[in-house]
């Protein structure tokens, strides 16, 4: 019957935690009523080893010992309730509701499964939780297929290998000491101290494309006390242009760009057209939005970010115009054929 | 039964025992609801427990389960009263989760977080420092999202409607409408609001970066009795049959377009390029795109996007060639 290893489990812990004495295998066997199932020592020697494994791996204490009074060789098995317990978390309505809205952070995520269980567990302690929160959901997801090991490697202090494209199309294997895996903008990354190169990196984990191999053992090496993981992966933000930029606009486009304006008023030079005085913030990220609008806005001053414009809307032509002769297209045949050698 | 079902049963069987203890009488329904099972199923594990106890199985020593009311009650489980302690992972999840959301409240809701953080944290010790190397940031980090999440988290508190500026960037334009909200919520690190579009009349989810402003109403907004929530992945990534797929090659410096932008099929190309393929619902917004892009990509089709791009960038660099600028007299291109 499908229930019948449930049942002896679920027999097995009532058992080991019901009793204040070591029990010894047979003991066990006797109290069990499902072993009778096998009917050699050997045959029920697998099954408890099986069954003690599986209670182990949802985190019950099984432990063993012998009571030192009768000297016996024979060790005992029994679970130490006050170590398999959940200790008494006092929590409120409230915090309990904010508990449910943190396990729902993961309900798209690598950790979904232990999220929920984790707050079932809470919920058995016999508090309700009221729905608060305000409607507020955040959410995180897992999509990167590294999630799963890199987490798991970093929670338990592994060394890693993978396969990983570098931002310049390259690939290159890295051999890493998992630091911290670290979420922001909706992206994951890894940090860790690259052990081909001797220093703190930053990985993004879309970019691996092997397989996460561990390497060595558990507790290898220790993480730095001042890791902070999100200040290493906001390193690369360009500092803040404080300049502000003349831009013109046609009335009506642009819409995105004039909710940085600092002042528009309609351009006396250009009757359809609005003069724009832009916080330039981001450079770059300016230049691209202006190059983006093409003939819908037109970037005076200063005279760094018109000639990146014009630089952009130059490339983009270049670019685009070398493919719209038809003799350049590169068809996707010949592409996998270049790929593919060595 | 597989091992690890038998093991996934027997985890939900530890925590079912003190839930039920702890609820004598609750209806086999909103236990069924509470532990994402049927009723059935639930019968099923009630009649299981109902053989289990400690040795000797004679009556008196198994666990006495009633459900014929339909109201169950649970006792002679001592073993296994309580429920298990947190695993690792388990621990961490909630740890970090709650980490997470202490720098979203506002400081007048931190108190819940922080309290829940300090009592889970002293139950799992163990879990704490492997908690803090899972590091999520959801904070917004622009501050015009920041201040309309809050005017949003406002208004569902408040249950009120709000008025919105909206801009929809494939037609280029602000758009103004009423909205009761729904829901605040974020994904892949953008945040939404769900909400009842009074100009719609439909549920919409609106993009907070592209707020171009929101203002509390003082009229109640509650949503309509139909206004039914839907996944927030699945109204965005839901794909349609009007959907235009576009072929783009970029070089090494536009490879962040397939990491940014939904794509259905990437490909390698020599020399660190890469073909990617998107499935758009209105194509408007490429040829923008690859001005952007500023010669890092083309398009490959369709071939009328293609000639656009080539269009809209000769027309450009023409405005450019008499834009009147009295501070630079730089050559025309």
């Amino acid at each position: 019957m499908s229930s019948r290893r449930t049942e002896r489990l679920l027999n097995l812990v009532i058992c080991l935690a019901a009793t204040r004495r070591w029990l010894t295998k047979e003991q066990i066997r006797a109290a069990v009523p499902q072993y009778a199932d096998g009917d050699t020592a050997e045959a029920f020697d697998r099954m408890f080893e099986r069954d003690k494994e599986d209670l182990r791996d949802l985190g019950i204490p099984v432990v063993t010992g012998t009571d030192e009074r009768w000297f016996d060789d024979e060790p005992g098995y029994r679970i130490d309730r006050d170590d398999y317990a959940l200790p008494p978390i006092e929590l409120d309505a409230q915090e309990l509701a904010v508990v449910g809205l943190a396990s729902r952070v993961w309900q798209q995520a690598g950790l979904a499964g232990p999220a929920a269980r984790a707050l079932t567990k809470l919920t058995a302690l016999g508090v309700d939780t009221d729905d608060a929160g305000a409607g507020l959901e955040p959410r995180i997801r897992t999509p990167e297929p590294a999630f799963g090991p890199l987490y798991a490697a970093t929670r338990d202090r592994q060394a890693v290998s993978f396969s990983y494209r570098k931002p310049n199309g390259d690939l290159a294997v890295r051999e890493v000491e998992p630091w911290a895996v670290a979420s922001r903008n909706g992206r994951w990354y890894l940090i860790g101290n690259d052990r081909g190169r001797g220093a703190a990196r930053v990985f993004r984990l879309s970019r691996i494309e092997s397989d996460v191999k561990r390497r060595g053992r558990t507790g290898a090496y220790g993480v730095p006390e001042s890791l902070d993981a999100q200040s290493m992966i906001g390193k690369h933000v360009p500092p803040v242009d404080d300049r502000v930029a003349t831009v013109l606009l046609r009335t009506g486009r642009g819409a995105g760009l004039r909710r940085q304006v600092v002042a528009s008023v309609p351009s006396a030079q250009r009757p359809g057209w609005d003069e724009l005085q832009i916080r330039i913030g981001d450079a770059g990220m300016l230049a691209q939005s202006l190059a983006g609008l093409g003939p819908d806005a037109i970037a005076l001053e200063p005279a760094d970010l018109r000639g990146e414009v014009v630089r952009r809307l130059k490339g983009a032509l270049a670019t685009q115009a070398e493919l719209a002769a038809p003799e350049q297209l590169i068809t996707p045949e010949e592409t996998i054929d270049v790929v593919s050698q060595p | 039964m597989s091992a690890v079902a038998a093991t996934a049963r027997l985890s939900r069987l530890l925590t079912m025992v003190p839930w039920l203890l702890n609820r004598p009488g609750i209806e086999l329904g909103e236990a069924a609801r509470n532990f994402k099972i049927t009723e059935q199923q639930l019968v099923k594990d009630l009649e299981l427990l109902f053989v289990c106890g400690t040795p000797g199985h004679m009556p008196d020593d198994l666990i006495a389960a009633e459900w014929d009311s339909g109201r169950i009650y649970l006792a002679n489980a001592d073993a296994i009263a309580r429920p298990l302690r947190l695993d690792q992972d388990e621990a961490i999840a909630l740890i970090a989760g709650l980490r997470t959301l202490s720098d979203l409240q506002e400081p007048g809701e931190r108190r819940a977080v922080d309290s829940a953080l300090v009592k889970l944290s002293a139950a799992a010790q163990d879990a704490v420092p492997a908690a803090g190397r899972l590091d999520i940031d959801l904070t917004p980090g622009q501050s015009g999202v920041e201040q309309a999440l809050g005017t949003a988290r406002e208004a569902l508190r408040r249950h009120r409607r709000l008025r919105l500026q909206y801009l929809v960037p494939a037609r280029d334009e602000i758009t103004e409408r009423d909205v009761d909200p729904m829901q605040v919520t974020s994904i892949d690190g953008r945040w939404y609001l769900e909400a009842w579009c009074h100009r719609a009349e439909g549920v919409r989810l609106f993009r907070f970066d592209r707020v171009a402003g929101l203002r509390l109403l003082d009229v109640d907004g509650t949503p309509p009795g139909d206004a039914v929530s839907r996944a927030v992945d699945e109204q965005l990534f839901t794909p349609s049959p009007d959907d235009l797929m576009v072929t783009l090659e970029v070089e090494p410096r536009g490879r962040w377009v397939a990491e940014y932008y939904p794509v259905e099929d990437t490909q390698e190309l020599p020399g660190g390029r890469m073909r990617v393929v998107m499935r758009v619902a209105s194509p408007d917004w490429i040829p923008r795109l690859v001005l952007r892009l500023g010669g890092a990509g083309r398009v490959v089709e369709p071939t009328a996007l293609a000639r656009q791009v080539v269009d809209t960038a000769t027309e450009a660099l023409a405005a450019y060639g008499t834009a009147m600028s009295p501070a630079h007299h730089e050559p025309s291109h």
